[in-house]
């Protein structure tokens, strides 16, 4: 899986969890909340797609590796990979 | 001691068959039921009441899949109402707003949704939603409208089984008259036919309706009456102060005229006709009337073969001595058991009877059971009547609470 590929499965969880949100824009080096409405319950959302989806855990202690798209691709790409 | 005149100036609902009052009063007058077939999980098809309102005229998707179908409900009844009494919270102190809402039961809903989700992970509780308690907890559905629109007063549910519907207005007036607000958003909502748990319990207890036409499932009265058709709905009461509603110019639905609640005692089930006359009686006393006073009584008789009876003898009881009985309906008939909802949805669709005298009837009666032949049941077809200054509105609910609530005309 490339970062590309992580980005995506990413932005389709969060079409999820943030229905209202134009998602088409969204810049990947800047942080979610400071371009979506995203609040701490929403990235507690996320963390359960991850793990209800794709069977991948989040520790709390790296849940600052969610904060951007850039930052989650960096964190999850390497773990798509342990599950393929 | 004289008490705070306290009066109805809007009124926001969704009923199975109607999702305003203008609508849902247009269906009970042409005898239009509001019950179809839902499947139900691990059940099967049953007759239902569902409701069609649409959650995003309120709220944000977003909003929709975080909160619960009461909190849905609430929100659209409660800005249904502010908008039918032309009232813009924006320009009020929204912390002197108080929202009371009666609910029959809570939480269940979300409980059984994550059980079964769970159940999809081998019961590993790490798939348990964050949600769970903000969506469970009792005053979900009147927190969900106060966040919706941003009132800082108290927001609190009223549990109160299926009694709770006119518990929410009268917590309301109560607490208009104690000036401990200046406004109230007062109503029963439900959400009970999204859990199997309702439908289920009630089959246990030979209380669950069954008909192949669903439309005919609700059917109170009728001989051949098998039990209760579980609806989900909302209805909320704008309600004021008589002289904040006359100086703001509102239109006036009618007046709280007096009220009563009482306990049985008794069973955790089996009603008790004794207490329900008692609640009648005293809420008739309570309004300063007598019995020749009140021209319609709706009932709340849910089409269980003892609970009709039971509500009969009560009613007979409490009237009998009247040159000419009051005329007395039943709107489960139509829109099923709305249960917390049901006191305050049924009532609304009485209200138009002070504008037009037209009593909406108790359909699906084909063979009216000897033992509810009270005088004075209007049944299959409206009835035009010659005075409706008085509404008396029952609701009883498990555990043996009773509920009478009494609206009269507004007179100046």
């Amino acid at each position: 899986m490339t970062k590309d590929d992580c980005k995506k499965l990413v932005i389709d969880i969060i079409s999820d969890i943030a229905p209202d949100e134009d998602l088409t824009a969204i810049k990947p080096e800047i942080k979610l909340r400071d371009q979506l409405q995203l609040d701490s319950m929403d990235f507690l959302d996320i963390v359960m797609e991850l793990r209800k989806r794709h069977g991948i855990e989040v520790p709390e202690a790296d849940y600052s590796h969610l904060a951007s798209l850039e930052s989650c691709a960096e964190y999850l790409t390497p773990k798509f990979a342990t599950k393929a | 001691m004289k008490q705070t005149r306290i009066v109805i100036t809007g009124v926001g609902l969704t009923a199975p068959n109607g999702n305003s009052l203008a609508e849902f009063r247009q269906n009970l007058l042409n005898g239009v039921s509001g019950i179809t077939t839902v499947d139900v999980r691990f059940m099967g098809r049953h007759p239902a009441g569902m409701c069609t309102f649409d959650p995003l005229k309120y709220q944000k998707k977003k909003d929709v899949r975080i909160g619960t179908r009461a909190g849905g409900i609430s929100i659209y009844c409660a800005r249904e109402a502010l908008a039918d009494a032309g009232v813009n919270l924006e320009t009020r102190d929204r912390s002197r707003v108080g929202i009371y809402l009666g609910i029959t039961e809570h939480g269940n809903v979300e409980t059984e949704n994550e059980v079964y989700n769970i159940s999809q992970f081998n019961y590993d509780v790490k798939f348990w939603t964050h949600h769970h308690n903000p969506r469970t907890v009792a005053n979900n559905s009147a927190g969900e409208v106060s966040l919706n629109l941003g009132i800082t007063g108290p927001a609190y549910t009223i549990g109160a089984a299926c009694a709770a519907g006119n518990m929410g207005l009268i917590h309301a007036a109560q607490m208009l008259r104690l000036g401990e607000i200046d406004f109230a958003l007062g109503g029963g909502v439900s959400e009970s036919p999204q859990t199997f748990g309702i439908f289920a319990g009630f089959k246990s207890q030979n209380a669950l309706a069954a008909h192949a036409d669903p439309t005919k499932a609700s059917r109170p009265f009728d001989k051949a009456r098998n039990g209760i058709v579980i609806s989900e709905g909302g209805c909320i009461y704008t309600l004021e102060r008589l002289e904040d509603a006359q100086a703001r110019g509102a239109k006036i639905y009618g007046e709280i005229a007096g009220y009563h609640v009482n306990s049985d005692a008794t069973d955790y089930v089996l009603p008790n006709p004794e207490r329900q006359a008692e609640c009648v009686r005293k809420a008739i006393a309570h309004a300063g009337m007598t019995i020749e006073d009140v021209d319609l009584v709706n009932t709340h008789a849910t089409s269980t073969p003892q609970g009709d009876i039971q509500e009969c003898l009560a009613i007979a009881e409490v009237f009998k001595g009247r040159s000419t009985p009051p005329h007395i309906n039943n709107t489960k008939s139509f829109i099923g058991h709305t249960m917390g909802a049901a006191g305050a949805l049924e009532l609304a669709g009485n209200l138009p009877s002070f504008d037009d005298l037209v009593v909406h009837p108790t359909i699906n009666v084909d063979d009216l059971d000897p033992q509810c032949d009270i005088p004075g049941l209007i049944i299959n077809k409206s009835l035009k009547a010659d005075r409706i200054d008085v509404i008396l509105n029952n609701s009883f609910g498990m555990l043996g609470i009773n509920s009478t609530l009494i609206i009269k005309r507004f007179a100046a």
